[in-house]
């Protein structure tokens, strides 16, 4: 088996398929505590389906990087939505589902009226679960990747402390002088990108997968932020990575793997606090 | 010497106004505590003062050097933070948060003053420990510590002993009364307790829920 991961190693795509993977996944695993102490998680659910809506007409207008316009569209969206969202008058998470699934429908749609392309079944599907996406990367999303993964990382460890103070208490923030307006908008442009990048790794319909998992299973395991934080990053690199690798000898979907292997450590992880606590 | 002057102060939300005019001069070492029913503008009263809430009409001086950033805050719990995954020594260092502007991580300095607030306000040795596992009086008292972090002048109290056993209310009434003895550091505090809370308190501020309120010296 070795021989045969050795040999599928040697393609430059499966090692931009593991290098995106590996960034990506870092950073989803990272602003995932983020979201999920926030109650944000369904944003970046909500968020997904609006960046599908948006690729599909990127695909219709035979856009040769649909990145391009799914980040700037999709960072705008997570603005509005996050932005002073506790004391909106329409609540949340219902302005949300509708928006959801209207972009859903709404890219569903256009692609089957306007696409040209002959295999709109295959399309659909890759752009909802990822399936071979990932493995068929170009050099120019493997760029944009890395470079928003990158820039992703360095927001997080230079904001760290007023990340974790913005997340516990928003009104003592507030009270002592800290902009929270400003990192609740930089955590609204971060998770947009975090979203459409990841999107090429697991389709749009199992993005919130890779950003809930690692968040939920590190605190099932550890009680100090900081902790919490680098343990998301490393099940959520190690999810990916073994994911892609499974995927690759076993022929599965890449998407639905790396979920499961999310899933799986979840498991793991909530009897190993079990065990612990007894 | 006077800290903060609310001179013909409206107060409210969505530009209505629900308490005022008010006129309060607060002192140095003064411990204020506010009651009276809820909805009479307590909450707002102290939101105003830190900013939170916008002014309606009149204004709020600061006097003698007084920054907005040295008034520390003690909000009310919120049901999500019990389970938060955060330690004792996180949360209370995250108070010298307005002071690092540039600098993004605590220095020396600040980690061993953060370690002193701990000792003072006896929660010693939890430092390393959840705060979702601490009791309702250590959390409480978690909190303080950040709040003195932020700011050595003035403290604002939202309802400090809410959900406290009687055991713990005492603490904490007596941890808020050194720190305004021994430390002379301003106490402005909401309270449903009346009995104890206007035990320690000098000044008395009650809103009557009708937009008067009154003013008691001791």
């Amino acid at each position: 088996m070795f021989e045969l991961l050795k040999y599928y190693l040697s393609f430059s795509f499966v090692q931009y398929a593991l290098i995106v993977g590996v960034l990506v996944s870092l950073c989803s695993g990272l602003l995932g505590v983020i979201l999920v102490l926030k109650r944000f998680a369904y944003i970046g659910d909500g968020l997904s389906h609006v960046a599908f809506g948006v690729m599909s007409v990127a695909m219709c207008l035979n856009m040769v990087d649909n990145m391009l316009l799914t980040i700037p569209v999709t960072i705008i969206v997570a603005i509005l939505l996050i932005k002073d969202g506790s004391n909106r008058k329409l609540t949340g998470d219902t302005a949300l589902a509708m928006l959801s699934v209207g972009s859903m429908a709404f890219g569903y749609l256009i692609i089957n009226v306007f696409a040209t392309s002959s295999n709109i079944a295959g399309d659909v599907c890759s752009a909802l679960f990822g399936a071979t996406s990932i493995l068929t990367l170009s050099s120019q999303d493997v760029k944009i990747s890395v470079a928003m993964s990158l820039i992703v990382i360095c927001i997080f460890i230079i904001y760290y402390n007023k990340i974790f103070t913005v997340t516990f208490d928003e009104t003592f923030a507030k009270a002592t002088g800290i902009k929270t307006d400003k990192y609740n908008l930089l955590i609204a442009v971060i998770t947009a990108i975090v979203i459409v990048i990841a999107m090429n790794l697991v389709g749009a319909l199992l993005v919130s997968a890779l950003i809930i998992f690692p968040a939920v299973s590190a605190m099932t395991l550890f009680h100090q932020f900081n902790y919490v934080v680098i343990l998301s990053g490393c099940l959520s690199i190690f999810n990916s990575a073994a994911g892609i690798i499974i995927s690759i000898l076993f022929s599965t979907p890449v998407g639905a793997t790396i979920v499961m292997t999310s899933v799986a450590t979840f498991f793991i992880l909530k009897i190993l606090s079990l065990l612990i606590k007894r | 010497m006077e800290q903060i002057i609310c001179k013909n102060l409206e107060i409210g939300y969505d530009r209505k106004v629900i308490m005022g005019p008010l006129n309060i001069i607060i002192n140095e070492g003064d411990y204020w505590c506010i009651t009276g029913a809820n909805g009479a503008g307590k909450t707002t009263f102290i939101k105003t003062l830190l900013n939170l809430t916008p002014i309606i009409g009149g204004a709020i001086n600061l006097q003698n050097e007084l920054k907005q950033i040295d008034i520390g805050y003690l909000p009310q719990q919120k049901p999500y933070q019990k389970n938060f995954p955060a330690s004792v020594e996180e949360i209370v260092r995250s108070g010298f948060l307005n002071k690092i502007n540039i600098r993004f991580y605590y220095n020396h300095h600040e980690k061993e003053l953060a370690k002193t607030t701990i000792t003072k306000l006896g929660i010693a040795g939890l430092e390393k420990r959840a705060y979702g596992s601490l009791s309702g009086g250590q959390q409480q008292r978690v909190l303080l510590a950040r709040a003195l972090c932020a700011s050595s002048k003035v403290i604002i109290l939202d309802e400090p002993i809410a959900g406290l056993d009687p055991v713990a209310t005492q603490e904490m009434y007596s941890v808020i009364r050194k720190l305004n003895q021994e430390e002379n550091i301003t106490i402005i505090m909401i309270s449903h307790d009346i009995l104890h809370a206007t035990a320690d308190a000098k000044q008395m501020l009650h809103f009557d829920g009708n937009g008067k309120y009154t003013i008691t010296h001791k």
